[in-house]
């Protein structure tokens, strides 16, 4: 997957200079900007799967995130993810080092659906651009469906 | 060169603009400060007192650094270059414009596309909502805008594995637009 997407960012990057340079410097300059808004997240969230690993034994994560079906642990997953603000680059390989340590799909596929469909965080600007009843419906519908995709990906996996 | 600046979304942002983002470049980089020497202090202090430890969780942090550096600046220049080539107004123009199932698909189309965060997308389905849009083909843009970026896939796959990355694809397309859907019979547009 690696060479993949950095294939894709090379195609693209030649696409664009040769379209417009002037463009092409503007997109890497947004880019710089968010690798460095992104940088100190990157920081913590590798130091704290580093140290998930090293404190947490693997049986601890599998009894809270992992082992047998359990509805509490679902709904625990999902809430966090839809109270978090994490961005999603950054909460990828974050649920990938916790399917390492023992969680199971389930868990992670409930936190990454309401992380990122699910906006508590949000909720004030969504209500304002939207009003209170599509925001109501939208968000706690995504979270039902949140729990419904967990469940599916969960048996599948 | 030619003078091309008229479709550039940046060019209106005259230099009070480039003053204030020269100011936000110093918050973050003040930021990473912060977090790095941070990160120093407590290594140090692992390091010292907790020498058992400190070996896993370096060999395990080294190992996801790298991960992420051999994505990351490829994604980033994708998020980049797409913010510049495909402006918000232009998503603006295409969404809603169309009814029907060509309607769903271009606002499946137009959301994982890889531009903006999610606090650019509620001012535009807002602005699109007052222009009488599609509700249903909003609440899919947005979901799909929030959930299923082309790039962040590709992190997902690399870091959870193609199945998993299929599964969550195809299971939350269908949510969102089954939500789409829902909140349409729902929601009386007249009483927004």
């Amino acid at each position: 997957m690696a060479v993949f997407i950095n294939l894709t960012a090379l195609a693209a990057l030649l696409i664009s200079i040769f379209f417009s340079p002037t463009k092409t410097k503007q997109g890497i300059k947004k880019a710089l900007v968010k690798a460095l808004g992104l940088a100190p997240q990157m920081l913590i969230i590798i130091t704290a799967i580093g140290l998930v690993f090293a404190f947490l034994p693997p049986e601890v994560i599998r009894s809270y995130l992992g082992g047998e079906f359990d509805l509490f642990q679902l709904l625990f997953s999902a809430f966090f993810g839809a109270l978090m603000m994490i961005p999603s680059l950054i909460a990828l390989p974050l649920a990938g080092s916790l399917i390492e340590a023992g969680a199971s799909y389930t868990s992670v596929a409930a936190f990454i659906t309401t992380l990122t469909m699910v906006g508590f965080v949000t909720l004030p600007v969504e209500i304002k651009e939207l009003g209170k009843k599509i925001t109501i419906y939208r968000n706690s519908l995504a979270f039902i469906f949140a729990v419904i995709i967990s469940l599916l990906i969960g048996v599948i996996m | 060169m030619k003078q091309n600046n008229k479709t550039d979304s940046g060019a209106d942002t005259a230099e009070g603009g480039q003053r204030e983002q020269k100011l936000k470049i110093k918050d973050k980089l003040f930021n990473l400060f912060k977090v790095i020497v941070f990160i120093a202090i407590l290594f140090i202090v692992f390091k010292i007192y907790l020498p058992r430890y400190f070996t896993t969780a370096v060999v395990v942090s080294a190992r996801y650094a790298k991960e992420m550096i051999m994505i990351f600046p490829a994604v980033l220049l994708i998020m980049g270059l797409a913010d510049v080539w495909i402006p918000s107004s232009m998503i603006r123009k295409h969404l809603g414009q169309k009814a029907g199932i060509r309607g769903k698909l271009l606002a499946i189309f137009l959301g994982s596309l890889p531009t903006g965060p999610m606090y650019v997308a509620f001012p535009l389905a807002s602005e699109l909502l007052r222009k009488k849009a599609s509700l249903s083909n909003i609440i899919i843009f947005l979901g799909v805008w929030a959930s299923l970026k082309i790039p962040q896939i590709g992190v997902e796959i690399q870091f959870l594995g193609l199945k998993f990355a299929f599964l969550r694809f195809i299971f939350t397309l269908i949510s969102v637009v089954l939500m789409g859907l829902i909140i349409e019979k729902l929601v009386d547009e007249k009483t927004l």
